[in-house]
C-alpha cells in the first residue's frame, strides 16, 4: 500500500499527487514512469514520474483524469492509499551536454518534461521550453518551468492564456531562427509528437519522444505496449518509453492507443452512475 | 482361476476424474474436473501394483515419494499421504492439475505397459485438496536459524520451491515479485478452469507459513540491482528464476493491428487481471467472435479455451505441424478438442488483414506439408506454394512462446548470457559466472513447464545450501553457451 501524502488540483481535469514511495523516489530518474493499480478490481495504467524527492522520498505524478481509472484516482484524497505502485520502469533519459536543447511540453506532458528539462539544464546545457494546452486551465507548473529553463515559451489553442498557437509554430520559429538546436525532447499526446517530429525533420534536428502506448504488466512480458519504430517492432515499456521521434510509427501508436473505446465508455458511464448514486 | 483373476485386476481400467459436460464448461471460468472422492482414490490407488523397484519415482523432477503415498491412499491415511508429497513437494495441488504425468513419473508405470499407467497425478490432487478441505495443513517446525539471508527473484513455482526448500533448511528467504500477485505463470498464465487461483493463493500462503518473506510490486533490476542485495542488503545468495520473456510475434505484416493480443497478454488480462469479469473488474478484453490461434503448446490451448469462454462463436487453433508433434498436454488437447476449438493443422499465418480502421478482421494462411526432421527432432514443416487462402477472424493470438527478458540481466554485466540472452547456468546446481548468484527456470532453459522450473528451484536449493557451508565458487564446468 501506497500513501497519497498530498493532493494538488492543477485544474478541473488535472491532478498532483505527492505519493510516500522510498525506494523507488530513490532510483527515479528523468524519463521513467511507474505503473499503478489503485485497488482489488483496478487496471494497471502506466503514469509518468513528474518529479522525485530522494531524501524524502516522495514520488511526483501528474495526471488528466480521462476513463474510468483517471477519474477514480482524482477522486483519492491526501491520507487515501493506493494499492500497487511499481517502478521506477522504462529506459531514463539521456542527460548529457548537448548545447543547444528544446524540449516541448503538451498537456499533461509539461510534467514529465520538467525533471528532464531542469535535470539538462543542470548538466550544462541551454534549455528552452515550450508549453502548451488546449486552454488556460490546463496550463500548470509555469514556474517551475521557467526557473528550470533558460527560455519558456507558452502557448494555448484557444489564445486563452500565452500564445495562441499550438507548440509547433513556436518551435518552428526557434529552429528556423537558431542553428545551433540540437536536440527537442517533445512529451505530449501522440498528435502533438507526430507533429514536432514532422517540423524538426525539415531542419534535420534530432528529436526525442516518450510514447505512452497501453501496458499491462510493463516489464516487457505482455507486448500490449508495441510500437513500431524504424519499421521494427519495439515495445515501449522495456525499449523505451523514449525514442528516435523521427522513426516513430505515430499513426499505429495512435491506433494501438484507441484500442477500447467502447469498453472505456462502458467503464466510465458505470463509474460515474456510481458517483451519482452516492 | 485365480491366475485369471488377478489378470482381470491387472488390466482394470482407471478411475476418471469427473468433469463439466464440455458444453457447460465452454461457457464458464469453473474448474474443468471435479477431482476424485475417496472412494475413487482409493479404488485408484488400488491399481498400483506397489512394484518392488518402482520406476514411477525416477519420473518426478522433484522426487516425490510415489509408492509411499500410493500405499497412505489404501490404507485411507488421506493427511498423511499429503504429508508424504509436501516432504518433496510444497506445491502439490498445483502439479496434480497441471504436471505433464504423462511423460514423467506415469510413463515408466509397470501398468502403462499394457493399458493405462495408474494415475498419480490425479490422487497427488486428491490429497493436496483432501488436505487443505479438511483444515489440516501441517506447518513442520522451525528449523535452528542459520543466520543466512538468500534473494529468490521471481515467486513463481521455481521461485515457490526453492523458497520452500530453504526455510526448511533455516535460512532467512525472501521472494521478490515484480507483479502485484505472488506465483508468476500459475497466477498470470494458466486460466481459473485449469488451476483455479484460489488453490495457488493457498500453496503460496502455505510457503509464507514456512516463515518466506514475500515482497510484491519489486521489479529486481530496477528498484534494486543484484549488486544491491549481495553488497548492501545482506543476502548471502541469490536465485534468479523470472521466468518466461518477451513474446515473440508471427514476424508477419499487420501484427501490431489492434485486436492481435501475444498470448502473454491475453492470459494475463484474462487470468490476473480478471478482464473475464469486466466491468466489475477494470482491465478490458477483446472478446473475439471468430478468434485464431497459433501455436500448439499449452499456452496455446490456455488462450483457445479462454477465448471460447468469452464468448468466441468459433475458435480456430492453427498449428504448422500436425498434432502428433504438438507439444501440448494431452489432457489439455483432449478437452479442446471436446469444448469444439477446430484444429487447423500444417497451416501457417502468412500476414493479418486489416478492416481499414487499424482492426484485424482476417487471416491469410499458408498450407505446409512436413519435411525432413529439424533440430527438435520434429519434422520441419514446409509451406505448399499456391496453397494461401484467408479465414476471417476479429481476434489473434500468437502462442509461439518467448525470447529472454533483458530487464534484469542487462543490468548484470558480469553475468553471462547465451546467444539468445539466457542465462548461462551450471546444470545441475543452477551456478552462473556470478559467485552467489544462481539461476533457473525459463530465464535459463527458454519456455518450459511449471515442475521443470521447480526441478530447478529444489536443484538450486541443494546447490545453496552447499555454497553457504563453503563460499566455494568453481564454475569451470559452466556450459560454453
Amino acid at each position: 500500500m501506497f500513501k497519497i501524502l498530498k493532493k494538488e488540483e492543477l485544474s478541473d481535469l488535472v491532478t498532483l499527487f505527492e505519493i510516500d514511495a522510498k525506494d523507488i523516489a530513490r532510483k527515479a530518474k528523468p524519463g521513467n514512469f511507474f505503473v499503478l493499480r489503485i485497488n482489488e478490481q483496478g487496471e494497471r495504467i502506466p503514469l509518468t514520474i513528474a518529479d522525485f524527492d530522494r531524501g524524502k522520498g516522495i514520488l511526483t505524478t501528474v495526471f488528466q483524469k480521462v476513463g474510468k481509472t483517471t477519474h477514480l484516482l482524482g477522486s483519492l484524497n491526501a491520507g487515501d492509499f493506493i494499492s500497487d505502485i511499481i517502478g521506477p520502469l522504462g529506459k531514463h533519459s539521456p542527460i548529457e551536454k548537448f548545447g543547444k536543447i528544446v524540449c516541448v511540453g503538451g498537456g499533461v506532458g509539461i510534467a514529465p518534461i520538467y525533471p528532464i528539462a531542469r535535470a539538462l539544464k543542470e548538466a550544462g546545457n541551454t534549455v528552452i521550453s515550450i508549453i502548451g494546452a488546449r486552454t488556460k486551465d490546463l496550463i500548470f507548473w509555469e514556474e517551475k518551468m521557467r526557473n528550470a529553463t533558460d527560455e519558456l515559451i507558452v502557448t494555448t489553442d484557444d489564445g486563452s492564456y500565452g500564445r495562441k498557437a499550438v507548440v509547433t509554430v513556436p518551435l518552428d520559429e526557434l529552429l528556423r531562427g537558431d542553428k545551433d538546436i540540437g536536440l527537442v525532447i517533445a512529451i505530449g499526446p501522440a498528435i502533438m509528437m507526430k507533429f514536432v517530429c514532422i517540423t524538426t525533420e525539415k531542419y534535420n534536428v534530432k528529436t526525442i519522444v516518450s510514447l505512452n502506448s497501453i501496458m499491462v504488466d510493463a516489464t516487457g512480458m505482455c507486448g500490449a505496449c508495441r510500437v513500431e519504430v524504424g519499421g521494427e517492432t519495439k515495445f515501449a515499456c522495456v525499449d523505451g518509453p523514449e525514442f528516435d521521434g523521427h522513426k516513430v510509427n505515430f499513426d499505429l501508436l495512435m491506433a494501438r492507443q484507441r484500442m477500447y473505446p467502447e469498453e472505456e465508455k462502458i467503464a466510465l458511464e458505470k463509474y460515474k452512475e456510481k458517483m451519482e448514486v452516492k | 482361476m485365480g491366475a485369471g483373476k488377478s489378470e482381470e485386476k491387472k488390466t482394470k481400467a482407471r478411475v476418471k476424474m469427473r468433469e463439466q459436460a464440455p458444453l457447460e464448461r465452454a461457457g464458464n471460468f469453473m474448474e474443468v474436473p471435479y477431482g476424485y472422492t475417496s472412494d475413487e482414490a482409493v479404488e485408484e490407488a488400488n491399481r498400483c501394483l506397489t512394484c518392488l523397484r518402482p520406476a514411477c519415482r525416477n519420473g518426478c523432477p522433484v522426487e516425490v515419494d510415489i509408492p509411499s503415498f500410493i500405499k497412505l491412499i489404501k490404507d485411507g491415511k488421506f493427511i498423511e499421504a499429503a504429508w508424504k508429497v509436501k516432504e518433496k513437494n510444497a506445491l502439490p495441488a498445483v502439479c496434480g492439475r497441471v504436471c505433464p504425468q504423462e511423460i514423467q513419473c506415469e510413463s515408466l508405470c509397470i501398468l502403462g505397459k499394457k493399458g493405462e499407467p495408474v494415475a498419480v497425478g490425479n490422487m497427488e490432487r486428491f490429497v493436496a485438496d483432501y488436505e487443505a478441505e479438511k483444515g489440516e495443513i501441517k506447518v513442520p517446525e522451525k528449523p535452528k536459524p542459520t543466520g543466512r539471508k538468500i534473494a529468490i527473484i521471481g515467486s513463481g513455482p521455481g521461485g515457490l520451491t526453492c523458497a520452500a526448500d530453504l526455510i526448511k533448511s533455516g535460512h532467512q528467504v525472501t521472494l521478490f515479485e515484480a507483479l502485484h500477485k505472488p506465483g508468476g505463470v500459475l497466477i498470470y498464465g494458466i486460466p481459473e478452469f485449469r488451476l483455479p487461483k484460489a488453490i495457488v493463493e493457498r500453496e503460496v500462503e502455505y510457503i509464507k507459513e514456512l516463515g518466506v518473506e514475500l515482497r510484491l510490486n519489486t521489479v529486481i533490476g530496477k528498484l534494486y540491482t543484484v549488486d544491491e542485495l549481495l553488497n548492501e542488503q545482506g543476502y548471502d545468495a541469490c536465485f534468479i528464476v523470472t521466468g518466461a520473456g518477451l513474446p515473440i510475434f508471427v514476424g508477419i505484416p499487420g501484427e501490431n493491428l489492434n485486436g492481435i493480443y501475444s498470448a502473454n497478454e491475453f492470459l494475463t488480462r484474462a487470468n490476473l487481471m480478471k478482464a473475464y469479469l469486466f466491468p466489475e473488474y477494470d482491465t478490458p478484453i477483446k472478446r473475439g467472435k471468430k478468434v485464431a490461434v497459433f501455436g500448439g503448446g499449452n499456452v496455446a490451448m490456455d488462450s483457445a479455451r479462454v477465448a471460447l469462454r468469452l464468448g468466441a462463436k468459433k475458435v480456430y487453433l492453427i498449428y504448422r505441424r500436425s498434432e502428433a508433434e504438438m507439444p501440448a498436454r494431452k489432457a489439455e488437447v483432449h478437452h479442446a478438442h471436446e469444448e469444439g476449438i477446430e484444429f487447423v493443422f500444417l497451416t501457417n499465418p502468412t500476414r493479418f488483414i486489416d478492416d481499414g480502421k487499424g482492426n484485424v478482421c482476417g487471416i491469410e494462411c499458408i498450407k505446409m506439408e512436413l519435411g525432413e526432421p529439424d533440430q527438435s527432432g520434429r519434422r520441419k514443416p514446409i509451406p505448399i506454394k499456391g496453397s494461401e487462402f484467408q479465414i476471417e477472424i476479429d481476434v489473434a493470438i500468437p502462442a509461439l512462446g518467448t525470447r529472454s527478458n533483458p530487464l534484469l540481466s542487462s543490468t548484470m554485466p558480469d553475468l553471462k548470457l547465451n546467444k539468445r540472452g539466457y542465462i548461462v547456468a551450471e546444470e545441475g546446481t543452477g551456478m552462473t559466472s556470478k559467485p552467489g548468484v544462481f539461476a533457473g527456470g525459463d530465464i535459463v532453459t527458454g519456455s518450459a513447464t511449471v515442475i521443470l522450473a521447480m526441478g530447478a528451484g529444489r536443484k538450486a536449493a541443494n546447490a545453496i545450501n552447499e555454497y553457504l557451508k563453503w563460499k566455494y565458487w568453481d564454475v569451470s564446468n559452466l556450459p560454453k553457451s
